[in-house]
């Protein structure tokens, strides 16, 4: 984040990070240098990501030649070239299925579960994870206790974590015990879709809260103070101070952790199965489409999958965008109550929340 | 005689004053307000651990008893972590194909990554925003675009009938990974070289260093503990994918532990073995965890450096 934020404005000449211009010795001239300890990355990623996507948007405008039985796994036929064949095919409904909205076609359901599991575990991570972090901050001794318990949760593989609470949700397991209920969690009911979503929480709250915490410790305690000497009642601190000063760490993280949902896969495929339409993500379906050699309808759904990520990352930038504008206006109207001139941040910051995202 | 009198007033004065900051009266509220913080707190832990603690309660109950839900197994047994190395099962073979896959990723990530961060995070050129959103972009894609032209690439099906039969090896799991593994080392290992002061090079360099050689004498062995953190974070995300490797290593023999787990079978066959598995999920976390614990500060410190400026 400190890099890219730096990044939009060193771009005219002028260095970025403090150090004022020229005066950088080892980055005089040295651009070439800065290319040649480049090139390795950026080969690597040409080779392992950038070649693939593309061979990958190839195969999405291609089928496997309809002669060939794909039950049988015999791909000799080879591929025809079927354009937005693929793409437009999600629109026919030519493969529906019924899951927890009804009897559509499976694209749809696949989006649609991505999209709500996406939304709900979101909205509670970022919930729980701000609530973690307030107490933590809070907090005078055992930080060190609580930051080792909430590292497990980030540290368990997720596909066994998905194992563990497949165990817990069993439908004769603790959690209906606890709940005194006879749920069945794991059979592809609506259920399933909230186990999904307690278990993805639990591995991921804690992060959140974490990168959150991190946010709350830059806060001067001075302002808390002056805030309670002009009578600032608790709420008020919280909405007026803390939220506003911890938003850039916290979006950076609810960034991350949407972006990671919507590719969810160990999850769903480890606890509840493949082929389980009232939780199968994206993710889950277009590897089962390529497990089952239909590469072109496969590399269809991921891409399609890519672009709704690259979507989803630039509304964010942008709404954040916009709120920062927004926020200007508002701070520019009450500076005007003051008699405050200073100028209000520059529009251009959705370059900078972009490069903030990591 | 009057100054007297004020001197002992002001001392007692004083005195007071001392008596005060020594012992601050903390209003009731504020006290409540500590003893909810530590319940609080108290909540945290819980909430991260007692699911974990299931996992290893259920890992040392009976095999038979997998799915018992009493809270304290009994008789404590460790069959379940001795079916997990049986030859059935033959976990540690899948093990050290998961150190293997790992370790080799970790070790190529940071070797690239390393002079691409130091570049990216002290050297001025241009371009440097293009490089900064292609990393970014890179750790964004749904890993599970690859798979369609990979499937396709490593088992040589045409029209890559040239390219070499790549199911079920360790390169196929390995080169993929590094998709993800180097966005992550870059981001994070620039971060911690953006820490370390420039004046260090300039005067390596002014004592006569070339700036490859004030990058290796000075600051490498500065940034050592950032290395091992980004080393650390990198490792534990290569350990635990699952996808690739889900994908590429079908054969049992080169298996890493995340797809062992997650195709264990019970003796029977129709039974979940519930206490096997947690077993192993058991065996495959601690490793992490004990790293985890040891170098906590570290690796908080690691993954918020590229979050937080």
């Amino acid at each position: 984040m400190a890099t890219a934020t730096a990044e939009p404005q060193s771009l005219p000449a002028t260095e970025g990070d403090g150090h004022k211009h020229k005066k950088n010795a080892l980055s005089d001239g040295q651009g070439r240098l800065a290319w040649i300890l480049l090139a390795p990355t950026l080969i690597i990623i040409a080779v392992v990501a950038g070649i693939p996507v593309i061979l990958s948007f190839w195969e999405s405008l291609h089928q496997t030649n309809a002669g060939v039985d794909p039950n049988t796994g015999m791909i000799a036929g080879g591929d025809k070239f079927v354009g937005l064949q693929n793409f437009t095919d999600i629109f026919t409904g030519a493969n529906p299925v019924t899951g927890s909205y009804g009897t559509i076609d499976r694209f749809w359901n696949a989006f649609l579960n991505t999209t709500f599991i996406t939304i709900v575990c979101v909205l509670l991570e970022t919930v729980i994870g701000v609530a973690m972090a307030l107490i933590m901050a809070k907090a005078f001794r055992g930080r060190g206790i609580v930051r080792a318990g909430i590292l497990v949760p980030w540290a368990i593989p997720t596909i066994v974590s998905a194992l563990m609470w497949k165990l817990i949700f069993d439908s004769s397991g603790v959690m209906n015990r606890i709940l005194g209920t006879q749920i069945l969690w794991l059979a592809d009911t609506g259920a399933s879709f909230w186990a999904i979503v307690i278990a993805d929480t639990w591995k991921t709250a804690p992060f959140i809260g974490l990168l959150t915490l991190a946010g709350l410790q830059t806060i001067p305690a001075e302002v808390y103070e002056a805030a309670k000497v002009d009578g600032a009642s608790t709420w008020q601190q919280f909405v007026r101070i803390t939220l506003p000063m911890v938003k850039p760490a916290l979006v950076v993280a609810v960034l991350f952790r949407t972006l990671d949902t919507l590719r969810m896969f160990d999850l769903p495929y480890g606890m509840i199965g493949p082929g389980k339409y009232r939780v199968e993500t994206l993710s889950v379906f277009a590897y089962q489409e390529a497990a089952q050699t239909r590469y072109g309808p496969a590399a269809a759904y991921a891409i399609i999958l890519f672009i709704y990520v690259l979507l989803v990352a630039f509304l964010f930038v942008r709404i954040l965008g916009a709120e920062v504008i927004g926020d200007a206006d508002v701070q520019k109207k009450k500076k005007k109550k003051k008699g405050d001139e200073e100028p209000a941040g520059p529009p251009a910051t959705a370059l900078e929340m972009a490069g903030g995202a990591h | 005689m009057s100054a007297t009198t004020a001197d002992v007033r002001e001392e007692h004065l004083s005195k007071e004053e001392i008596e005060q900051l020594a012992h601050p009266k903390r209003p009731l509220k504020a006290r409540v307000g500590v003893v909810l913080s530590y319940v609080g707190m108290a909540l945290i832990v819980l909430y991260c651990i007692i699911p974990f603690y299931w996992m290893v309660v259920s890992s040392l109950r009976l095999p038979t008893e997998g799915q018992s839900t009493e809270f304290i197994p009994s008789p404590v047994s460790i069959d379940n972590y001795k079916g997990v190395f049986s030859a059935q099962n033959n976990f540690g073979r899948s093990l050290i194909n998961s150190v293997i896959v790992a370790g080799t990723t970790t070790i190529l990530v940071l070797l690239f990554g390393i002079i691409g961060a130091y570049a990216l995070a002290r050297l001025r050129f241009r371009g440097k925003v293009l490089v900064l959103w292609l990393i970014m972009a890179c750790s964004m894609f749904p890993l599970v675009v690859l798979l369609p032209p990979l499937l396709k690439m490593f088992s040589s099906t045409s029209p890559f009938t040239w390219f070499p039969y790549w199911i079920n090896t360790y390169q196929s799991v390995i080169l993929p990974g590094l998709s993800f593994g180097l966005p992550l080392a870059v981001w994070t290992l620039t971060a911690f070289f953006k820490q370390l002061p420039v004046e260090l090079e300039q005067a390596a360099m002014v004592d006569g260093c070339t700036p490859g050689v004030a990058f290796r004498k000075v600051i490498l062995p500065l940034a050592a503990p950032g290395v091992l953190t980004t080393a650390i974070i990198v490792f534990i995300g290569a350990w635990n994918e699952f996808l690739l490797a889900l994908t590429f290593l079908q054969d049992k023999d080169i298996q890493t532990a995340t797809v062992a787990i997650s195709k264990f079978t019970g003796t029977t066959g129709f039974d979940t073995p519930y206490g096997t598995i947690m077993a192993a999920g058991v065996v495959v976390t601690v490793p992490l965890l004990l790293a985890v614990l040891i170098f906590q500060r570290r690796i908080v410190a690691g993954l918020t450096a590229g979050g937080v400026k």
